[in-house]
């Protein structure tokens, strides 16, 4: 089963992807910085999602994977 | 459901030092998607603009080299004439190509030169401070036109796929955009095409493809998706602006 994996390092917090998501799943994590002092984005509701990959599509970092 | 999805083999594993949410990360993605399509990495030569994207050759895991501001088309123009089995393509900003280098886009385009260029119209100068540039649009306010842009003084965007369409040497001119997921998609298959008519010998290809410029528009990255959409694709109308083969077929 393909499943969507963020990179925290990588995000630069920037919320293209919150916003291309059609099940709106995906938030940035305040709670958290990375390195480069973002608040990474994360998906908080797993189940929802349908693996659309319209988060990496619009992702400026390629910070996000569809793995098998 | 989609397929895998991952870091594409022509770019390097260097993060992009690109500002959050600048597309140019989008387009680099795009760029080195189709070179991974075709399968031409190893003959692959790419040459950098100055701008935002100076550093393009830190970025794709193919040959590339450095041009002068603007001067890409003429350097690509170069390479392609001595290695002409090679894919040779330009990755160019709007004040490198439509600015200092009009001259060299306009010739090399009207030579009919067999290269692929890839150029970035974010209507503004990026790395520099957020200046106008020649495609800023009508009442658009930048760091030099802080009253909005007035084309009593500063004149009128420069619609450059318009302009190189007239020309007799371009095979095709198509703008795209990258604001959200379907024109990425769309944008991507134009860049596609663009390499693929350079392999086929069909001459000179440029995809224009607007993007943003949130720190220097001054907007959040998702807030210059919609500027974009709103206000630049009015004036920059998306769209095949020349076809060469199609229009033979048509004849």
């Amino acid at each position: 089963m393909a499943q969507v994996v963020f990179n925290p390092h990588a995000c630069k917090g920037c919320g293209l992807c919150v916003s291309a998501c059609p099940k709106k799943i995906i938030d940035l994590d305040s709670k958290a910085l990375n390195e480069k002092g973002y608040a990474p984005a994360y998906i908080k509701d797993r189940e929802k999602c349908i693996v659309c990959g319209f988060c990496a599509t619009i992702c400026p970092d390629v910070a996000i994977k569809i793995q098998e | 459901m989609a397929k895998t999805f991952d870091r594409p083999k022509a770019l390097t594993d260097k993060p992009f030092h690109y500002c959050p949410g600048c597309t140019h990360g989008i387009v680099h993605r795009l760029v080195a998607e189709a070179i991974d399509a075709l399968g031409i990495q190893e003959k692959t030569i790419g040459v950098a603009p100055v701008g935002c994207a100076v550093f393009a050759y830190d970025y794709f895991d193919v040959d590339m080299l450095e041009a002068a501001h603007g001067r890409a088309p003429a350097v690509a123009t170069g390479i392609k004439r001595v290695k002409p089995e090679n894919i040779v393509f330009t990755y160019q900003g709007d004040g490198d190509l439509a600015s200092i280098g009009t001259a060299e886009i306009v010739h090399a385009a009207n030579r009919g030169e067999n290269i692929t260029v890839i150029f970035i119209n974010n209507a503004i100068y990026g790395m520099t401070g957020g200046q106008m540039a020649p495609t800023t649009l009508i009442g658009q306010v930048t760091t030099t036109s802080p009253y909005g842009r007035d084309p009593k003084v500063a004149g009128y965007p420069l619609h450059v796929s318009e302009m190189l369409a007239t020309t007799m040497g371009a095979a095709y001119i198509e703008r795209v955009s990258v604001h959200d997921v379907p024109n990425i998609k769309k944008a991507g298959k134009a860049i596609e095409k663009a390499f693929r008519n350079q392999i086929e010998g069909k001459g000179f290809s440029m995809i224009e493809v607007l993007s943003t410029c949130p720190t220097n528009w001054g907007m959040a990255p998702v807030d210059a998706l919609g500027w974009l959409k709103d206000n630049m694709i009015p004036q920059y109308p998306l769209g095949v602006y020349r076809d060469k083969e199609e229009e033979a077929k048509a004849q």
